[in-house]
């Protein structure tokens, strides 16, 4: 049998722009994922604090919640994003890394409808939270 | 009364590309998406400048979505920056140099953003354009538009709200 996860993976880490930001995919399946993004001073928005600009987080959150989409066993295939919004509830700590977990809560033949959080290393509050819609493309 | 006479292009220019310089380059993320404004008059252009790591789709290809929305913000927040320290910049009580300094110059803060994809964003350059909406004391509601090859058909757009900075305690 072929192991879905290891293919989403390796789908994943291959998108040059995630390899650029050095996302990696920790969990995947049944329409969740989750994804990291480590600290980096190119990521940084602000160079007075060190803190990672929200565009990056955006990044990681955008790819957490296509990768689970795609991992849901409905989705036949790709995806790509209708619209997300993103709230930010607080600068993430520098020197920490993001992490993201996205939930496919819902899929039809055409939308799949995402929600996704992301944190640092204090998981009392998260850093961000996205909801979005996604487009449900064939192979 | 004779009206003052009006100062040198290059002075004008000099002053506030050096400030548009200042706010811009100083910004790690910034350069690592190789972003870049354009200046005519009060009027701030963003140019994505492309490069094979921005790419989120290999097989389209296509810019990856959170690139197209991390442009977006940038153009938003540095448009609203651009607007909200531009008479400062123009009256001489801040200079280039004194955005560098956190206890004199802060930036708006992103509360929430939402995203539009409406096409697929091509592997070339793209550009985007900041409207602000309403911009008070405390919050701004910016709208951003963003397009490639041609302007009348955007690729994305996004609305999003944002914290001003506040005057600090003391008064200044």
């Amino acid at each position: 049998m072929v192991d879905k996860a290891a293919i989403a993976r390796q789908f994943i880490e291959a998108i040059p722009h995630a390899r650029a930001l050095g996302l990696k995919l920790t969990s995947i399946g049944n329409g969740e994922a989750g994804i990291t993004m480590p600290y980096s001073k190119e990521l940084v928005g602000d160079p007075r604090t060190g803190v990672i600009h929200g565009g990056a987080v955006f990044t990681a959150l955008d790819t957490c919640c296509g990768a689970a989409v795609m991992s849901h066993p409905s989705a036949p295939g790709g995806t790509a994003t209708i619209d997300l919004r993103i709230d930010y509830m607080r600068a993430a700590t520098p020197g920490q890394t993001i992490t993201t977990q996205a939930t496919c809560y819902h899929i039809t033949r055409n939308v799949a409808f995402v929600r996704a959080t992301a944190m640092d290393e204090d998981d009392g509050l998260p850093v961000a939270t996205a909801a979005g819609s996604f487009t449900v493309e064939g192979l | 009364m004779a009206r003052t006479r009006p100062e040198p292009v290059q002075v004008v220019k000099q002053r506030r590309d050096a400030a548009l310089n200042a706010i811009v380059d100083g910004v790690p993320y910034i350069r690592f998406l190789e972003i870049g404004f354009d200046r005519r008059g009060d009027e701030l252009t963003g140019v994505l400048n492309f490069d094979q790591k921005l790419i989120g789709n290999p097989l389209l290809p296509a810019l990856h979505g959170g690139v197209t929305a991390a442009f977006l913000e940038v153009t938003a927040v540095i448009t609203l920056s651009w607007e909200f320290l531009l008479p400062k910049i123009e009256s001489g009580e801040l200079n280039a140099s004194d955005i560098a300094d956190y206890e004199k110059v802060r930036f708006p803060k992103t509360v929430d953003f939402t995203v539009d994809y409406l096409r697929s964003g091509l592997p070339r350059d793209a550009y985007a354009r900041a409207f602000i909406s309403r911009a008070g004391r405390r919050y701004a509601s910016v709208r951003v538009e963003a397009w490639q090859d041609n302007h009348a058909k955007l690729f994305a757009q996004a609305s999003g709200h944002f914290l001003m900075p506040q005057p600090t305690t003391d008064g200044k």
